[in-house]
């Protein structure tokens, strides 16, 4: 079995609201040293072993990702 | 004239358009989707709700269901494709209509009635006069439409804005009138051809003169007179 990791973010200049809100709370709560807050998703993918990362890739802009507000970044976990 | 309207997993609008297209002299009736058999059918809805939990994107999975190969198809051959709501949400998915539909930007699901200005536009669903404005209600997380600059150019270029969140008399607001901070105060396009249209209000709830509105009705009357044109 191998294992991947994938991060999904919005492209940059996409409004990410849960993220804004959470910058503006993490501020008026004291962190005054916040400038900036991002929420993405977190994938933990599970595959049959010798699975080529650009199956991952073909996953992730079929259905994981959204190409047309989301990037994603993949990264194969060692020694899984 | 024969509407299908789609049952997706987690679809819960589906009722109200089947109801309005009845109400108007119109056969309507549910389609599976799991079904691939769209004949018989005129014009197809694809209605709000939740389709699969609105899990990974609202719309990402629904896309894949085995009906929707069938309703591209349906699309592609001219047919009258609507997506109201969350089908708005599943046709930006499936790529039959540019960008997506992102988190209102005020965090809130909104559930209220907007004024709506309708735009000059290639849409086959409305023949109502441009900057005629409707009431239609709004029921959504995830209304916020965004789309690239160039594809933005594209739609405004060829007519496929069809509606626009407006005050109450019409006009825009500077700061914007759309409530889910919508971009260029989007709330509805269509493809180029104009046959397949996608809309974030609930016109179909504005249909029964029992709810108090009636401005829905034009939307289900243009399509079923120009397809009894085309015979």
């Amino acid at each position: 079995m191998a294992r991947f990791q994938i991060f999904v973010t919005y492209k940059k200049g996409i409004f990410d609201p849960p993220g804004a809100t959470a910058e503006r709370a993490l501020q008026s709560i004291g962190y005054g040293e916040v400038s900036s807050v991002k929420i993405g998703k977190y994938i933990q993918l599970e595959v049959a072993d010798g699975t080529p990362e650009s199956r991952v890739r073909e996953m992730c802009d079929k259905l994981l990702a959204n190409p047309v507000i989301e990037d994603y970044r993949i990264e194969t976990v060692e020694g899984a | 004239m024969r509407f299908g309207v789609v049952s997706f997993p987690g679809s819960n609008c589906e009722q109200d358009p089947i109801h309005a297209a009845r109400l108007l002299g119109h056969e309507a009736d549910f389609v599976w989707h799991g079904d691939t058999d769209l004949s018989g059918f005129d014009a197809i809805v694809l209605p709000g709700g939740f389709s699969y939990g609105d899990y990974i994107r609202c719309g990402a999975v629904a896309r894949f269901s085995p009906v929707m190969a069938e309703v591209v198809r349906f699309a592609e051959r001219g047919g009258p494709v609507i997506g109201i709501c969350n089908g708005f949400q599943i046709l930006c998915e499936a790529h039959m209509l540019p960008g997506a539909l992102l988190r209102n930007r005020g965090l809130k699901f909104l559930c209220r009635s907007v004024a709506l200005r309708v735009e000059e536009s290639a849409c086959q669903w409305l023949e109502l006069a441009p900057g005629t404005v409707v009431n239609v209600p709004i029921s959504h997380n995830e209304g916020n439409y965004i789309c690239d600059a160039d594809t933005l150019e594209r739609l405004n270029g060829n007519g496929q804005v069809v509606l626009r969140y407006c005050e109450a008399d019409g006009t825009s607001a500077a700061e914007g009138s759309a409530p889910n901070g919508a971009l260029d105060d989007i709330a509805g396009i269509c493809n180029e051809r104009g046959n397949v249209f996608g809309l974030m209000p609930h016109p179909e709830r504005v249909v029964d003169p029992v709810c108090g509105l009636t401005d829905g009705t034009a939307f289900f009357t243009a399509i079923a007179r120009r397809l009894a044109e085309v015979g």
